[in-house]
């Protein structure tokens, strides 16, 4: 039955392909001949990987069997191979294209967002890590609900995953619909639906497993390219930064501006939100957390972080040369750009198809057709592993959390929890598919700091507080992570992103671009408050708990082993 | 609940040392990486001709300059991190679960 399922999935992915190669071959009739060659490139390169990576996923599936090998690959990766696979989670097709696109428009202003996105890796090696993998099992909802009543705060942290994945999925949907689109050619329905189907493919037959290593030979891939990229770029120059930011000033409109902070971050309490939402979102992310559950032991998890920390910090140093290389190598060559009124170029957003394609035209100045359909490729493959890490992770909070501990009170079995979870994972995947349509011509940009703002203000707050503060009760958490969930949605809802741009209203009603400063002391506060006024016999039970569940994060003794409440 | 042996563990003195010396780590790490990026960030708020400024002959300004610094640190201090943990706190760790296994 599994292997009829997978088959028909696969045909079914192998016919839309088709399709859309045929689709494709028929517009390229009108086109030019040149695009109709690189375009090839790009679909054949895609091609091996989706089928490399089906191939992996079949042999996952048959390697899948019990709950800990769905949702934590049997615990079987290695320090390095998590540290790749974290990396490739992070280096999404929004970071690579979006942050080389920023440094092509406004230089320095890209590095803001480079270092927000890093630092946050640091802080969750130092305190989270090895205390997420000594205290949880599958979800960080295990490790939140450690000590606490288990169907309230899986409720909650459910609800914070199940959000934060939605406004992630949302917008990388939209950005590969779109993507594809402009790289293949191809409908953007299609392209929605390949990607809907082969993430559920991977998901729902590979689990962690397939997913994890989609993501690892995404993430090799991504990089060799980048570093070829920065290489090439680097290489006219001598070697010399200082040569390359001297061409840079020269080239671009703004000149000497893109050197220093530009208009980005405005005032200073949106630098600091935007800092704060960055930096502690990841650490709520709740597709990154699960990646601590699939290594053996809190040594591991600390070297995964390790291994990612570095992977992604040379990455951003790569988008960074990458940006600069599409400044001096796009911007004095007039075939990237379509001419505006009066033949006039606008040397930023004339690009064509807008400044998040620089690094996209840069590899066709730097490496030919080839290797455009190369970097279209890794692009197309770097929003698929993505999105199924995405799914794994909502897949796994309805499952996990609120299946078998909140409908089943705890009297479900492990087969029947992952029947749940590809369920879910189908579901999942149906509706993302849906929703990739629905919002088409959405503005979806604010989603991802949505994301990110929800991840900092609920599921950080709820993970951090029950793991440091012995006062911590579940009235509290409750509250606290409901009160940070509503008020950071709420926040960007009446932000200028939303309330001006997509509602259409003259003026923001909340006048900051991000909610984090704002919403993150809500729950903090909120937490802190509800818990000092919880006295009831339940609240001193919990926190005559934290002793245990202290041991125990500190020392892993008793961990790897299932718990029971 | 029967959870004796954690009150054992809670009270034992190499359990107590570990820690106290690894939480210390850590969090000072922690803090330093926080006051190095929110300094990062203080400066783009508050004084962006200082970033502006040029640290040579060039056009290379030190904002770029600092804000490389700021990845490299990053990734400096979780190998300064993992460094000490690799050995010291996991040997404390194995000789406390020796101590703690009959």
């Amino acid at each position: 039955m599994r292997r009829f399922l997978w088959v028909s999935a696969l045909a079914a992915a192998i016919g839309t392909l088709a399709h859309f190669g045929l689709a494709h071959a028929a517009g390229a009739l009108e086109g030019a001949v040149d695009r109709q060659a690189l375009n090839w490139a790009a679909i054949i390169m895609f091609f091996l990987f989706v089928l490399g990576t089906l191939g992996i996923t079949y042999r996952a599936a048959m390697q899948t069997r019990s709950a800990a090998d769905f949702y934590a690959a049997g615990g079987g990766i290695t320090g390095f191979q998590n540290g790749l696979a974290i990396a490739g989670d992070y280096m999404s097709a929004a970071s690579f294209l979006g942050i080389s696109g920023l440094v092509f428009s406004s230089g320095f202003d890209g590095l803001i967002y480079s270092i927000g996105f890093l630092v946050g890796w640091p802080v969750i090696l130092f305190l989270i890590a090895e205390r997420l993998r000594n205290l949880g099992k599958f979800t960080f909802a295990d490790v939140a609900s450690f000590r606490l009543e288990p169907t309230s705060i899986r409720i909650l942290s459910a609800t914070g995953t199940l959000v934060v994945v939605a406004f992630y999925l949302i917008a990388q949907m939209v950005g590969a619909g779109k993507l594809i689109q402009l790289l293949f050619g191809m409908e953007y329905l299609y392209a929605v639906v390949i990607v809907g189907v082969l993430m559920i493919v991977y998901v729902a037959f590979g689990g962690m497993k397939a997913t994890t290593w989609v993501q690892i030979i995404k993430a090799c891939l991504l990089l060799a390219g980048a570093t070829f990229m920065a290489f090439m770029v680097m290489q006219r120059y001598g070697f010399s930064p200082e040569a390359m930011f001297a061409d840079a000033v020269r080239i671009h409109p703004r000149h000497d501006a893109i050197m220093a902070p530009g208009a980005l971050v405005s005032d200073p309490v949106s630098a600091i939100s935007l800092g704060l939402a960055l930096m502690f979102g990841t650490a709520g992310l709740p597709h990154i957390l699960m990646r601590f559950f699939t290594v053996a032991d809190a040594r591991a998890a600390r070297k995964s972080v390790f291994y990612a920390t570095g992977f992604i910090a040379y990455f951003y140093i790569l988008t960074f040369i990458i940006g600069f290389g599409a400044i001096t190598f796009l911007m004095t060559d007039d075939s990237f750009y379509t001419a505006g009124a009066g033949g006039v170029i606008n040397r930023v957003g004339g690009l064509i198809g807008g400044t998040n394609m620089a690094a996209i035209h840069l590899a066709n100045a730097v490496g030919g057709s080839f290797f455009l359909g190369f970097i279209s490729a890794v692009a197309f493959a770097t929003i698929l592993a993505v999105v199924a890490g995405l799914t794994l992770a909502g897949a796994s909070a309805v499952s996990h959390d609120l299946y078998a501990e909140v409908i089943a009170r705890g009297h479900s079995n492990e087969q029947k929890e992952v029947r749940i979870s590809k369920l879910s994972a189908v579901v999942i995947g149906i509706v993302a598919i849906v929703l990739g349509y629905v919002f088409e011509n959405q503005n979806v940009a604010f989603m991802v700091g949505l994301a990110f703002a929800v991840a900092a203000s609920c599921n950080f707050p709820v993970l951090l507080m029950s793991v440091f503060w012995k006062g911590t009760t579940t009235r509290g958490s409750l509250i606290g992570g409901f009160l940070g969930l509503t008020s950071a949605v709420a926040m960007v809802i009446l932000s200028k992103a939303v309330w001006v741009q997509t509602l259409g209203y003259s003026q923001a009603i909340f006048p900051y671009d991000n909610p984090a400063l704002f919403s993150m002391t809500i729950a903090f506060v909120g937490i802190w408050l509800f818990s000092k006024m919880d006295s009831s016999v339940q609240a001193r039970a919990e926190q005559a708990a934290f002793d245990a569940q202290y041991v125990r994060s500190e020392t892993g003794i008793g961990a790897a082993t299932a718990h029971t409440h | 609940m029967t959870d004796e042996p954690h009150l054992r563990i809670l009270r034992n003195a190499q359990f107590q040392d570990l820690v106290r010396r690894r939480s210390r780590f850590a969090w000072t790490l922690a803090v330093l990486m926080l006051v190095i990026y929110f300094g990062f960030i203080a400066l783009v708020a508050f004084d962006k001709p200082l970033l502006a400024m040029k640290i040579g002959a060039g056009v290379t300004s030190l904002g770029i300059v600092l804000g490389l610094a700021v990845i490299i640190a990053a990734f400096l201090l979780t190998g300064i991190y993992v460094r000490r943990a690799n050995s010291e706190f996991d040997a404390l760790t194995a000789r406390l679960n020796a101590e703690l296994q009959p």
